[in-house]
């Protein structure tokens, strides 16, 4: 099911009405799986409500398979909903649990008991826990409970499943594999899935496109590879991964930043002026000074790469570097080489195409 | 090292003063009166006591309280876990309000509650001559009894359950709605099993306040032997009548029965207590 979302606006209830999504508009194709990500209070848990029924939005739209869904019963959506604490009921067993979407079907539509009893078999195989009909919820591990909220989301066999931090109350190994199990029964039950999520690395790894939220508005929608190669703002550079921020100036083709020990870089046609580059740790580049360099300290070691702290003067870096630091470093000091930065100016990134716009606009200007 | 168990002892000692104080205090505040009440009752001995429980006005007052009490916790029970719910799951205007408003019963007098329906449904009241009229009776009836006692009991099974649906929050109702369970699938199938313990003590102490009730339906009642007098009643006539074996049997055996639905009611609130602190009970 394709789900299309527009310019959804909705405030906070009470008297202070923060607005907790400022005109969203988003589109999630026929089989996608597409990843909310965000600080706390970017709304990404509002938007899935509002997508659910849950929350009512104050306007805009939300469109279901072409179909505009206000007013429409939660049942008429046909959406799988998993809670971030999974909702389970707590006095019904596993089996019942899962049975219990089509246990209320109204009595014309509902399928019989056998009918209900093969099929919660079935999903007991499918989330791997065939044994488990008869527990109850409390006696099922955090995972297990997981896997028995989304069976129970799948029994009406919905074809938008809507998942809020469904791995957030998960230890970090049963979190990897749940997750990659989630994208596999996506693939295999051809579904539609948004996620929400507050952790970027979960969100990178498991959706096709991850949309970036900040304060009700999405501030970046793109697949994984574009949001690291091309991160719109520096609060997606810096949300996405640990980064190194450095100020500068571009004059005449060149990026200048204001610190010592950073080397200059070239930038095509982007025009002078003061502009941010950020740059992921790994990415920095060293090259041993014949004198008065940056002093480098080897501090450990992470993802078999060796974390140095690079002092800089002002401030002190760490950078990532993948083989044994060269012996001729410590001598006489290093300069960091950037040149892999993406570059910011006005909070946005700075690309070619955006500056060859901005002239645009300015011959308009001077045309008129 | 004498100081320490010099205190250790000191602590003990007063341990030991607190603890028989409470007891004495209990045994004369709460023991003291029950026991008392059925010594009286028995002074005649057994068979006096159940003599008196037979005659047809005695018969009468019982089965009134029997009546009152089902009734009273059957629409009090319902109107409470749909106001319990309301307050528990939604946020609306008045809110506070609302709430302030169903505790009002407990800290206002019952008497006071009494004349209120004697003020609207009186001979004398607003509605009462035209109510009179069309032979609707309220006042000096069953009917004026159980308003007095739907009053009086109104706020238990909402205040038990409130607590309990607040910390559930409202995440298994959600659920079962997206499940595409309607009004009455999520509140028959999730909410009330989910509070059932709750639930339970609730009706309970309704039960033992709609027994024992006597301010707010004396004022109504009229006092009318056989026809208006519930238990509580019956028995203040009786003992103003110098009946004293009648009305300490009377007394007895409401107290036998007020203790009994309280201590099912502590059973049943050790198991809400288990079921909340995750122990199921399945």
């Amino acid at each position: 099911m394709s789900v299309r979302i527009e310019t959804l606006v909705r405030r906070a209830p009470g008297p202070e009405s923060k607005v907790l999504l400022d005109g969203v508009s988003l589109d999630v194709p026929d089989g996608g799986f597409v990843a909310l990500v965000g600080p706390s209070g970017a709304g990404k848990t509002t938007l899935l409500r509002s997508v659910a029924g849950l929350d009512a939005p104050e306007s805009g739209h939300v469109v279901i398979d072409g179909r505009a869904v206000e007013g429409l019963a939660p049942r008429e959506r046909n959406v799988g909903f998993v809670f971030q604490n999974y909702a389970l009921f707590r006095h019904m067993t596993v089996a019942k649990n899962i049975a219990f979407g089509l246990d209320v079907l109204p009595r014309g539509q509902r399928p019989s008991k056998a009918d209900i009893t093969a099929r919660v078999a079935e999903l007991l195989t499918l989330i791997q826990l065939p044994d488990l009909g008869q527990a109850y919820p409390e006696r099922l591990s955090g995972g297990q409970r997981q896997r028995v909220a989304l069976a129970r989301a799948l029994a009406t066999r919905p074809g938008l499943l809507l998942l809020d931090e469904p791995f957030g109350a998960l230890d970090p190994v049963v979190r990897r594999t749940v997750r990659a199990w989630i994208r596999a029964l996506h693939d295999q039950l051809k579904l539609t899935t948004i996620l929400v999520t507050h952790d970027q690395e979960e969100a990178l790894d498991v959706a096709d496109r991850v949309v970036v939220m900040q304060d009700g508005r999405i501030v970046q929608d793109a697949d994984p590879q574009t949001l690291e190669e091309e991160p719109a703002t520096p609060f997606v550079m810096e949300f996405l991964g640990e980064s190194l921020r450095f100020e500068g100036q571009i004059s005449s083709g060149q990026f200048v930043p204001n610190q010592a020990h950073v080397g200059a870089f070239d930038v095509q046609s982007l025009s002078d002026g003061p502009a941010v580059a950020m740059i992921r740790p790994h990415e920095v580049r060293l090259h041993a000074m014949r004198e008065d360099g940056a002093a480098v300290r080897q501090i450990g070691v992470r993802y078999g790469l060796i974390r140095l702290s690079v002092n800089l003067g002002v401030r002190t870096v760490e950078i990532l570097q993948p083989e044994p630091t060269a012996s001729t470093f410590y001598d006489c000091g290093v300069q960091l080489d950037i040149q892999e930065a993406r570059l910011f100016r006005d909070g946005k990134l700075a690309r070619a195409a955006q500056e060859a716009e901005t002239g645009q606009q300015h011959e308009m200007v001077s045309a008129i | 090292m004498t100081a320490p168990v010099l205190n250790k002892k000191n602590l003990n000692i007063s341990r030991w003063v607190l603890i028989i104080t409470t007891y004495i205090i209990v045994g004369i505040m709460l023991v003291l009166p029950p026991v008392l009440v059925i010594i009286e009752a028995l002074r005649d001995g057994p068979y006096a006591a159940f003599a008196s429980m037979t005659d047809p006005d005695a018969l009468a007052a019982i089965r009134l309280t029997l009546v009152m009490t089902v009734a009273s916790v059957a629409i009090n029970s319902t109107f409470g876990v749909l106001a319990a719910w309301l307050i528990a799951k939604y946020r609306f205007p008045m809110r506070g309000i609302l709430l302030m408003l169903i505790e009002l019963p407990i800290s206002i007098s019952p008497v006071v509650a009494g004349l209120v329906w004697l003020l609207l449904f009186g001979t004398q009241g607003w509605w009462g001559e035209a109510l009179n009229r069309m032979n609707i009776h309220i006042a000096f009836a069953p009917a004026g009894i159980l308003l007095a006692t739907l009053f009086v009991t109104f706020p238990y099974v909402t205040r038990t359950l409130l607590p309990l649906m607040e910390q559930q929050g409202r995440d298994a109702e959600d659920a079962a709605m997206l499940l595409g369970a309607s009004f009455w699938q999520i509140l028959w199938h999730v909410t009330l099993p989910e509070a059932r313990w709750a639930l339970l003590s609730g009706v309970l102490l309704t039960t033992a306040r709609a027994m024992g009730e006597f301010g707010a339906v004396s004022v109504v009642s009229g006092h009318i032997p056989g026809l208006t007098e519930t238990m509580p009643l019956h028995i203040e006539t009786l003992y103003n009548g110098y009946q004293s074996v009648a009305a300490f049997s009377m007394a007895t055996l409401l107290a036998i029965m007020a203790m009994a639905t309280v201590s099912l009611r502590s059973v049943f609130e050790s198991r809400a207590h288990n079921v909340a602190t995750g122990e199921h009970d399945a």
